[in-house]
């Protein structure tokens, strides 16, 4: 048998516990007021609307009329353009075409003192007023979004540059021939709501009410004009009166926070006593590794591995990395239970500690197989519209609606990566440190092990 | 070959006291059901639509007085309750529409106004609001019961597939037996305690599914490794003997993880955050609880029953056939 060497136990300890500090405090310097993250903590870590304060809002249009897919996109432009207007940048915003709703998720800052959630979910919604204007400020009107534009659409030249293209009503091709004529050489500025949304410089005059938009598109860009010229033109408002709003105060969100943080620093101390008291040894291995499950479960989360974002973490969220740290102790418990059994067949330390990891082996994975298809269930079903498993679960089950239960979302991942985090921590790491520890002088006694003296 | 030495394994006959635990679990099952049927569910809006609006607020607030001054605002029947911590230091005003439906921006905003201006003195601060349209809420809970669905088939389908040389299908059946119990205890219990059925319940009940399920794993993993060494050994005593070896690992797991919900139970309640209860007793009742005990007295019981039978029927039919050939 290939034997683990002394130091590995160190080692893996050190790196355990080193991981499990640098994922909380994650790594930043400071450049005057300017922070460089390096590797984010769990301050980093975007939190869900129950902790961090915001608004979860799901618009349906007010009227019923036939809407298609370009209408949905172009509802969807209208509330992003208008939340970036409002200084919201870390908004998450979903079309669902099959139902026609709008699904917005945004945090409430705890620095607005005088914001108004419902007067800023009502703005969101409102019709969106499209104008094209003279010359580079929105005073000089020529042309209204809901009177003079049918649609846009973004294409592609004959050149191949992306383009967008405007189909205009009859007064608007009258309106616009006599703009573009007047206007030749100088800018006519779009403008949604009260924001610039183009300033596109008029080449020559357009008579046939085909007009054509270039510049320094990508397919993205152009879609993204089309969709926001769109939105001026909708037949409807958006509306969240007869769907569902969600809004919580940055306040009570902190206080869940605080209140979370402190029960799983509890659970995780009980759990710690509970499991030493009854393995020796293999209790402290599992509460080293258990402090390592913790360290990789928030590292998941908070985007610590280059390359990764945050997930947003919710109070179910974090009610599910407690659960994990109390499911998570089973793979230890299995393995140090099957140590006990060795024992008592009569084998030997090193022997009990190698039969002990191979034979619960088959244990630990079948049961934990079980919870990542809840784990997969749950995030498909409870996810956002987009989602790669929502997408996948829509495609089973199309006929209901998506949902905007992001809390539950995060439960769902919490379990997934315990479960995964469990594997690396609690089934291979545990192994290392118990292999690698019991070659100590010290350590060689079997009682340390849950065995007796016979066992020597 | 293998000493077993007196003590150093449990040695229960679970499968002898079935019907005990049968009647028990029965019991408790119709008590939760006659419960249930008086006292009703609780459905949370989130399901059912509705709104309920959440203030925080100071000194003392006459709740009549307060609901007759949003009533007047938004002309709608409101309910007015008050929600406190353990600690006392936080209170909290709530607002639910008796009717089931969704409430306009505009009305909220109203709300918020008309109570700021009754009650200056009470630095009454918008907390809160949760505002479902019924058909929304109702689609919700169709799905939720849809992946509740769909979870029971998929890991009862993965037992049957991985378990297949101990019965296959009759080890998931029993299983899955075991989770409906579970399942039930939880839901039964949330309605005693008159808990909201909301979107944490429905994460506890796949959670169940997984968790308890993971119990069960664990026991008919021993039995398949037990039956290739002790094949002389009956099924009855093969189960008997696979779960008293397993009872420890059972318990301890059992514990910690208790031990885990019950803190977050425990430090919510002291705080005064409820959120959390739709899934911490659930949890505790239905998933720890029940999930130990269902995989113990009923999981592996019923499949020792289930397996007895079929190999007397079996037994039977080839008595039958040998019968036939000798006449």
């Amino acid at each position: 048998m290939k034997r683990t060497g002394k130091p590995v136990f160190f080692i893996v300890a050190i790196l355990l516990i080193a991981l499990t500090i640098t994922a909380f405090t994650g790594f930043a310097s400071y450049y005057g007021d300017t922070k460089n993250t390096y590797i984010k903590g769990s301050e980093d870590i975007r939190w869900g609307i129950d902790i961090s304060g915001g608004v979860e809002a799901i618009f349906s249009p007010d009227v019923d009329t036939d809407i298609t897919k370009s209408m949905m996109d172009a509802a969807k432009e209208i509330i992003e353009t208008r939340l970036v207007n409002k200084n919201i940048t870390d908004y998450e915003v979903f079309a669902d075409y099959t139902n026609h709703q709008v699904i917005v998720r945004f945090p409430w800052s705890s620095e607005e003192e005088d914001f108004n959630p419902q007067a800023a979910v009502a703005e969101l919604g409102e019709t969106a007023l499209l104008t094209f204007c003279e010359g580079e400020d929105n005073e000089k009107v020529i042309l209204t979004g809901s009177e003079h534009v049918k649609s846009a659409t973004a294409g592609v030249d004959e050149k191949g540059n992306y383009i967008v293209s405007l189909d205009l009503t009859g007064s608007g091709k009258t309106a616009f021939a006599e703009a573009t004529t007047r206007l030749v050489g100088q800018t006519i500025s779009i403008w949604l709501d009260d924001a610039l949304i183009s300033a596109p410089t008029v080449n020559e005059a357009i008579n046939d009410g085909k007009a054509m938009i270039s510049g320094n598109f990508d397919a993205k860009s152009a879609n993204e004009l089309a969709d926001k010229i769109n939105a001026g033109s909708l037949p409807f408002a958006l509306s969240v009166d007869d769907s569902k709003l969600n809004v919580v105060s940055p306040t009570l969100g902190a206080e869940a926070l605080d209140i979370m943080t402190l029960a799983g620093g509890i659970a995780f101390i009980l759990i710690c006593i509970t499991i030493i008291l009854k393995y020796r040894l293999c209790g402290v291995v599992a509460s080293i590794s258990l402090i390592g499950q913790i360290g990789l479960m928030i590292a998941c989360i908070s985007g610590y591995f280059p390359g990764t974002d945050s997930f947003t973490l919710t109070i179910p969220g974090i009610a599910g990395i407690i659960l994990s740290i109390g499911m998570g102790v089973d793979a230890n418990v299995i393995t140090s239970e099957r140590i006990k059994d060795e024992f008592r067949k009569g084998k030997t330390i090193d022997g009990a500690i190698a039969a002990g990891y191979s034979e619960g082996w088959n244990a630990i994975f079948d049961g934990n197989i079980t919870i990542v298809i809840i784990a997969f269930i749950l995030m498909g079903a409870f996810g956002s519209a987009d989602s790669i498993l929502a997408q996948a679960y829509n495609k089973i089950m199309p006929f209901f609606s998506s949902t905007i239960t992001g809390s539950v979302y995060s439960f769902g991942y919490s379990l997934l990566i315990g479960i995964i985090a469990n594997f690396i921590m609690g089934v291979w790491c545990s192994k290392l440190m118990t292999k690698s520890i019991s070659r100590f002088k010290i350590f060689r006694n079997p009682w340390l092990y849950g065995g007796t003296k016979e066992n020597v | 070959m293998f000493k077993f030495k007196k003590g150093t394994f449990h040695n229960i006959d679970f499968c002898k006291h079935f019907k005990k635990f049968f009647i028990f679990s029965a019991s408790l099952i119709l008590i939760g059901i006659i419960a249930t049927v008086i006292f009703g569910v609780k459905l949370d809006i989130n399901f059912k639509g509705g709104t309920r609006i959440t203030y925080s607020y100071s000194g003392n607030i006459n709740f009549d007085d307060a609901a007759a001054a949003v009533q007047d605002t938004i002309s709608v029947p409101v309910n007015v309750t008050k929600s406190t911590s353990f600690t006392g230091d936080s209170t909290k005003l709530v607002i639910t529409l008796v009717e089931d439906k969704s409430l306009s921006t505009e009305s909220q905003t109203s709300i918020t106004t008309a109570l700021q201006e009754k009650y200056p003195d009470n630095n009454i601060e918008f907390a809160e609001i949760n505002s479902v349209n019924a058909s929304m809420g109702k689609s919700f809970f169709i799905k939720s019961l849809a992946a509740v669905a769909l979870a029971g088939v998929l890991v009862i389908l993965y037992i049957s597939i991985r378990f297949r040389n101990i019965g296959g299908f009759s080890a998931g059946v029993s299983a899955f037996i075991a989770l409906i119990h579970d399942i039930l205890m939880a839901f039964l219990f949330c309605n005693i305690l008159r808990i909201d059925i909301d979107s944490n319940f429905i994460a506890v009940v796949l959670t169940i599914l997984g968790y308890s399920l993971n119990d069960t794993v664990v026991i008919y993993d021993r039995i398949r490794e037990n039956k290739k060494l002790f094949s002389q050994l009956s099924t009855r005593e093969l189960t008997n003997k696979s779960i008293n070896e397993t009872l420890g690992r059972s318990i301890t797991t059992a514990f910690a993880t208790f031990l885990a919900i019950l803190t977050v139970g425990v430090v919510c309640e002291i705080a005064g955050l409820t959120s959390l209860r739709s899934f911490v007793i659930p949890m505790l009742i239905g998933g720890i609880l029940s999930g130990s005990y269902s995989t113990i007295c009923i999981a592996g019981p019923l499949w020792v029953l289930w397996s007895e039978y079929s190999e007397k029927r079996r037994a039977k039919k080839s008595f039958k056939k040998k019968n036939r050939k000798n006449a």
